[in-house]
């Protein structure tokens, strides 16, 4: 069966699940649903919105995808999202003057080094100290949220009531390529992104070692490479790109760090991952049904005063019914020789 | 003037002991489930799900210990559902506890508004009460730290007690013991492996259960969105610090409750910026587990056991 | 009556058969590993199943135990025909399995190990360890099978915990026990012992079926001896029946050489040096003690012993895998000793590991890929160490699956899709294409059929006769004996011998492989 079946299934059940739920809180299924289709596709304004928020997750779905081929699993995205989006902010607001050719380049890699430093940190305590990665990225990311959180409120705080940052020099600022809406070049960023990962996973040296730790380190290790170093660059460049979701977010869209402005993007990228079938072309398309779903949610929202987390119900639901198959398949074809031998 | 007196007293013990409920409810559910070879990231959801279902069933029937039976069972029907998705479908563990923690944070925020119209915080229900112990309490000192506590505290410690007898003195924990580490061993020996691991993750959903429904019954008495805040995985942090031992995980709950407790007293006294103190927990398990004492072994294999 | 209806009856009280499997057929993707097997043991026999690695011996004893099911055919215990869907369901007829991996759970004790399932019980509720202890205990007695019961299983040396196995099936109640490759762990001591016990285990009136591509062993311990070949019945045969040749004939299906073309080597010079080194194992207990040798061109070092003795623990230290904690490898007299993996294979040396599937391939990534793998950061494969030169890759993997007859569809096939033998030529085109200087195969030729075993065997004496230092540590000692110029003995992590093949045999090796001392 075509490879995109189980996720097509994991989507219908979710959305099957979902229904059920709104059903019994006291809402119309379909008349939900509707709301959200046409909130996110109905015009240029949905469709436009529905792509700024399908850029971020991108970004954070490419970081996931980048530590798992390691073996890796980085479930602090959106810890390293937001600090991304800190340092690119700082940059952006740091200097005057600067031609926009040399400033966004100098913001962007600021909230990718932002990223990478969130993401080098548990690496180096899993190749050396073996910690489960699964944790520290998780405890990293709540670290990240209370640091952006106290910095935005405290030392970087404009005057006002909004915990937000003063707004970045017009010469940092990612264009809008889609007015009315918010949409940036922030997602030229993503596709070019998705189609680096591509060609790093699959025609470089670094991309050979990566691949080849995650699916089987001792035969990397035989092979002369470093796990140790390959786990590290795997996890710090993962770090990197969910920082460099967070610089574009901010350079594109919000122009400033906000406190809060991230409504998951991070968790939004696990599950843009795994419907995405774990390849960035998958992910690019998975990205437009979240974002969908949260534009869509957004208006429903609005009009409906249904409350927004039905978007997250939905998005779990995705995950789990896509856990379950996914790896079913892989288990069965290798499970005759792996039960024997474990 | 802020004296060290006012940190450090009784009232910053006992609130250890307070906070370390919940993590010691969640690091001995963590072992049940690893034991029988399940990584169980999920327990954040079960606690918060947990946590929710208490308020609810107790604002619903006035009765706190209601909301309790009803915490556990939900906590234990989550890690039913966990189990079917590993065990049954051999589906990767991280990513279904992963989906458990992500539906828990919407349906619990969607469910509040929905019931409350609030998706910040419930209305305030009834809670559990506080017990002292005669005798217990009247020790100087200590009394004042142990004596006096909501029973889920006693309960915690009692199930450590029992955690730790059931898996190294009962044939069950013999069976839980072996499934974990070599369920082709125990298969062969006419264990059937698939139950003993759905009853690992079962009974780790309900203590996790349990931890939510000391947090939103014993510690306050309403919901708060999130309310957890990953304690779930501080438990987890817990559990491999206590090298997956029932007493071990016990004592590694109070230090980081020490933390909590510590945290809240600094909060509460503005000593710091409330950011800085909120993160402490978490930055002492990055440190816990950079720092464990060698290399900290699970004592599972936790690939899916599939049969030809 | 009517002939054919007696005869059924008659062959039901003349024979008293304890096992019938009739026409048991399983086929796995692939590869059909049962073919119609008929297959009869007598009560209270030892009854060999001899075959090559492969035949199909271990699946239809594991259709036996209830750990396969059978695609057809029926099996009848006892006279009563039966269908075994799990291993419990087989130990409540009374067949009981000690199997090559040991199924044993290492952090539990013996007594834990052999109750585990059925526990006894104290008030109903607690493990009644002394009860336990008492109960087993008994066993031990009546069957002469000594082990400490209180000891943890993984502080056990292999030959006791394989008794552990024994003492587990009888307690569970089994009347038949079956004995998947027993003697692959053992000393030749050992072996003895074993024996010793199995005919303890028939005079105390149990039936045993001896799994074994051993045949001098399954001659000599066993009643009768059914021969299995790639998958069928070859016959069933009275031990007095039959000799070793017309067993090995019927093993193998033709005449099998045992001879390499070797050329006499004109210089030679130490390539590998081991100087006293030093090394622990996984558990921290020492596995190299001070051990030392050295490996010439042109020459293959023939490392003999039997698994355990620190081999695994030797060529990880080799390969760079294990840190070692004194002493020195000189590789063509530069010190190594504390070079990565990836130095190493810079420096020469290639290895063939021991688990191909688990350290000499990566079965999700193309032939090609693996065939890169060690060399992939380097030019031509890598411009730049970035960019992977794809046309490069392809051209060599073409090469190489001419050159060393891959048999794959094409280079992009994933390595898992493979067969056994195929994967090791996988493994031995990339390690000895890089033209090494020294070459450490280890067990090379486990788990292949009898042509895949030739092939790597001739290619190991290919290389050695173009002037590759070849390390061969094999617990196969016809191989040592077929391959080496010079073998040595490895016991308890330290060379005991080095001998000249021509001055030494089968018992003198043995010996030395025990820990005793040649004379």
């Amino acid at each position: 069966m075509p490879k995109v079946v189980p996720q097509i299934i994991a989507i219908l059940l979710a959305f099957v699940v979902g229904a059920i739920t709104l059903l019994l809180t006291g809402y119309s299924p379909l008349e939900v649903y509707g709301v959200m289709l046409t909130g996110a596709f109905g015009d240029t304004f949905g469709i436009g919105q529905t792509l700024t928020q399908a850029t971020p997750t991108v970004f954070t779905a490419l970081a996931f995808l980048f530590a798992y081929k390691c073996g890796l699993f980085n479930i602090g995205a959106e810890g390293q999202f937001l600090v991304g989006a800190f340092t690119a902010a700082l940059v952006g607001i740091s200097f005057n003057g600067l031609p926009f050719f040399i400033h966004i380049p100098f913001a962007l890699i600021a909230g990718a080094l932002g990223g990478a430093a969130l993401g080098f940190i548990p690496a180096v305590l899993k190749a050396e100290r073996g910690a489960h990665e699964v944790i520290t990225t998780m405890m990293l990311s709540y670290v990240a949220l209370y640091l952006t959180s106290y910095l935005v409120n405290y030392p970087f705080k404009a005057p006002g009531w909004v915990a937000q940052t003063v707004s970045i020099a017009p010469s940092a600022e990612l264009p809008r390529i889609l007015q009315p809406t918010q949409l940036s070049a922030s997602i030229v960023l993503a596709v070019l992104l998705a189609v680096l990962t591509q060609y790093t996973l699959c025609r470089t040296t670094i991309g050979y070692e990566v691949r080849a730790i995650g699916l089987n380190p001792s035969a990397a290790e035989s092979g002369g490479i470093s796990i140790k170093k390959g786990m590290i660059m795997a996890l710090t460049i993962s770090g990197a790109i969910a920082g460099l979701g967070g610089a574009g977010e901010v350079l594109g869209v919000h122009r400033r760090f906000i406190e809060g402005f991230s409504p998951g993007y991070g968790w939004d990228g696990l599950a843009v991952a795994l419907v995405g079938g774990l390849n960035p072309v998958g992910i690019l398309l998975a990205s437009v049904l979240f974002g969908a779903l949260r534009s869509g949610g957004i208006t429903m929202n609005r009009v409906m005063h249904v409350p927004l987390d039905i978007v997250s119900i939905l998005q779990a639901l995705v995950i789990l019914f896509v856990a379950a198959p996914m790896l079913f398949r892989y288990i069965l074809k290798r499970g005759g020789i792996k039960w024997w031998n474990s | 003037m802020v004296e060290l007196i006012d940190v450090i007293n009784v009232g910053l013990f006992a609130a250890t002991l307070r906070m370390a409920t919940p993590i010691a409810y969640g690091a001995l559910g963590g072992i049940f489930s690893e034991r029988v070879g399940i990584v169980n990231i999920g327990l954040e959801g079960m606690m918060l799900t947990g946590a929710f279902t208490g308020v609810t069933v107790s604002f619903f029937s006035g009765s706190p210990w209601l909301g309790v039976l009803a915490a556990v069972l939900i906590g234990g029907l989550l890690g039913l559902l966990h189990g079917v998705i590993t065990v049954r479908f051999a589906g990767n563990q991280v990513v279904s506890g992963t989906g458990i923690n992500i539906f828990a944070l919407g349906f619990t925020a969607y469910m509040s508004q929905v019931l409350w119209g609030s998706r910040g915080a419930s209305e305030s229900v009834s809670g559990l009460p506080e017990i002292s112990i005669p005798l217990l309490k009247d020790i100087p000192v200590i009394g004042d730290i142990i004596g006096t506590h909501t029973p889920l505290v006693y309960l915690m410690i009692i199930i450590t007690v029992i955690s730790y007898i059931v898996l190294f003195k009962t044939p069950l924990g013999l069976r839980i013991r072996a499934v974990g580490e070599r369920p082709d061993a125990a298969d062969t020996a006419g264990i059937n492996v698939h139950r003993t691991k759905y009853l690992g993750v079962i009974i780790s959903g309900m203590l996790a259960g349990l931890g939510g429904a000391f947090l939103s019954l014993g510690h306050l008495t309403l919901f708060v969105w999130g309310m957890s805040g990953g304690r779930g995985f501080i438990a987890l942090a817990a559990m491999i610090f206590g090298k997956w031992m029932p007493f071990g995980a016990f004592g590694a709950s109070v230090m980081f409750g020490f933390a909590d407790a510590l945290q809240m007293r600094l909060q509460a006294l503005g000593l710091l910026p409330p950011q800085i103190i909120l993160a402490i927990p978490y930055i002492l398990t990055v440190a816990v587990l950079a720092g464990v004492v060698g290399r900290a072994i699970p004592p599972s294999n936790y690939k899916p056991y599939v049969k030809e | 009556m009517d002939k054919k209806v007696i005869s059924p009856f008659l062959f039901f009280i003349l024979v008293p058969s304890a096992i019938q499997m009739r026409s048991i057929t399983k086929t796995f993707p692939g590869v059909v590993a049962n073919d119609k097997i008929d297959f009869v043991v007598d009560k209270g026999e030892i009854h060999g199943l001899l075959g090559e690695n492969g035949a199909g011996k271990t699946v239809l004893m594991n259709i036996l135990y209830g750990l396969y099911t059978p695609d057809d055919g029926k099996i009848v215990v006892n006279g009563k025909e039966v269908e075994i869907d799990s291993p419990r369901a087989a130990l409540d007829l009374g067949i009981g399995m000690v199997h090559q991996h040991f199924m044993i759970v290492p952090s539990l004790t013996v007594v834990e190990n052999i109750v585990l399932g059925r526990e006894p019980k104290k008030n109903r509720i607690l493990l009644d360890t002394d009860k336990a202890l008492r109960d087993v205990k008994d066993f031990c007695d009546r069957y002469r099978l000594e082990v400490d019961l209180k000891a943890p299983m993984h502080s056990l040396p292999v030959g006791v915990q394989q008794r552990v196995e024994i003492l587990k099936a009888l307690y569970r109640g089994a009347d038949v026990l079956i004995l998947d490759e027993p003697t692959s762990v053992l000393t030749p001591q050992e072996v003895q012992e074993l024996f010793k016990a199995v005919q303890a285990l028939k005079q105390q009136g149990k039936t045993v079926i001896f799994i074994s591509h051993k045949l001098r062993e399954v001659l000599a311990i066993c009643d009768r001896i059914t021969v299995l070949r790639r998958g069928k019945i070859v016959g069933t045969f009275k031990v007095n029946e039959t000799n070793l040749s017309e067993l090995a004939r019927m093993m193998v299906g033709r005449e099998v050489h045992f001879k390499f073309n070797k050329e006499q080597p004109e210089i030679q010079k130490v390539v590998l040096k081991v100087e006293n080194v030093d090394a622990v194992d996984d558990r921290g207990l020492p596995a190299l003690k001070s051990i030392g040798f050295d490996v010439r061109s042109s020459e293959i070092l023939g490392i003999a012993g039997v698994e355990g003795n620190g081999q695994t623990e030797l060529v990880e230290a080799l390969a760079g895998l294990r840190k070692i904690t004194a002493g020195r490898i000189l590789l063509d007299d530069i010190d190594a000793t504390k070079d990565s993996p990836k130095k190493r294979i810079q420096l020469g040396t290639s290895v063939v590991p021991e688990d191909r599937q688990k350290r000499g391939l990566i079965l999700d990534f193309s032939v090609m890929e693996n065939l890169m793998l060690g060399s992939h950061d380097k030019p031509p494969f890598a411009t730049n160490f970035i960019r992977i030169n794809i046309e490069e890759a392809s051209s060599y993997a073409r090469r190489l699956i001419e050159e060393f007859s891959i048999k794959t569809p094409d280079k992009d096939t994933l390595a898992q899709h493979l067969s056994g033998g195929t994967q090791q030529r996988v493994v031995l085109a990339r390690e000895f294409s890089r033209n090494p200087k020294l070459i450490i195969a280890s067990q090379p030729t486990r788990g292949l059929d009898i042509g895949a075993t030739e092939y790597v065997r001739g290619k190991l004496v290919e290389m050695r006769n173009h002037g590759c230092a070849v390390l061969l540590i094999s617990a196969d000692l016809d191989e040592i004996w077929a391959l080496s110029d010079r073998i040595a003995v490895i016991y308890e992590g330290q060379i005991v011998a080095v001998k000249d093949p021509e001055k030494t045999n089968e018992s003198e090796l043995g010996l030395l492989m025990a820990g005793g001392k040649s004379g």
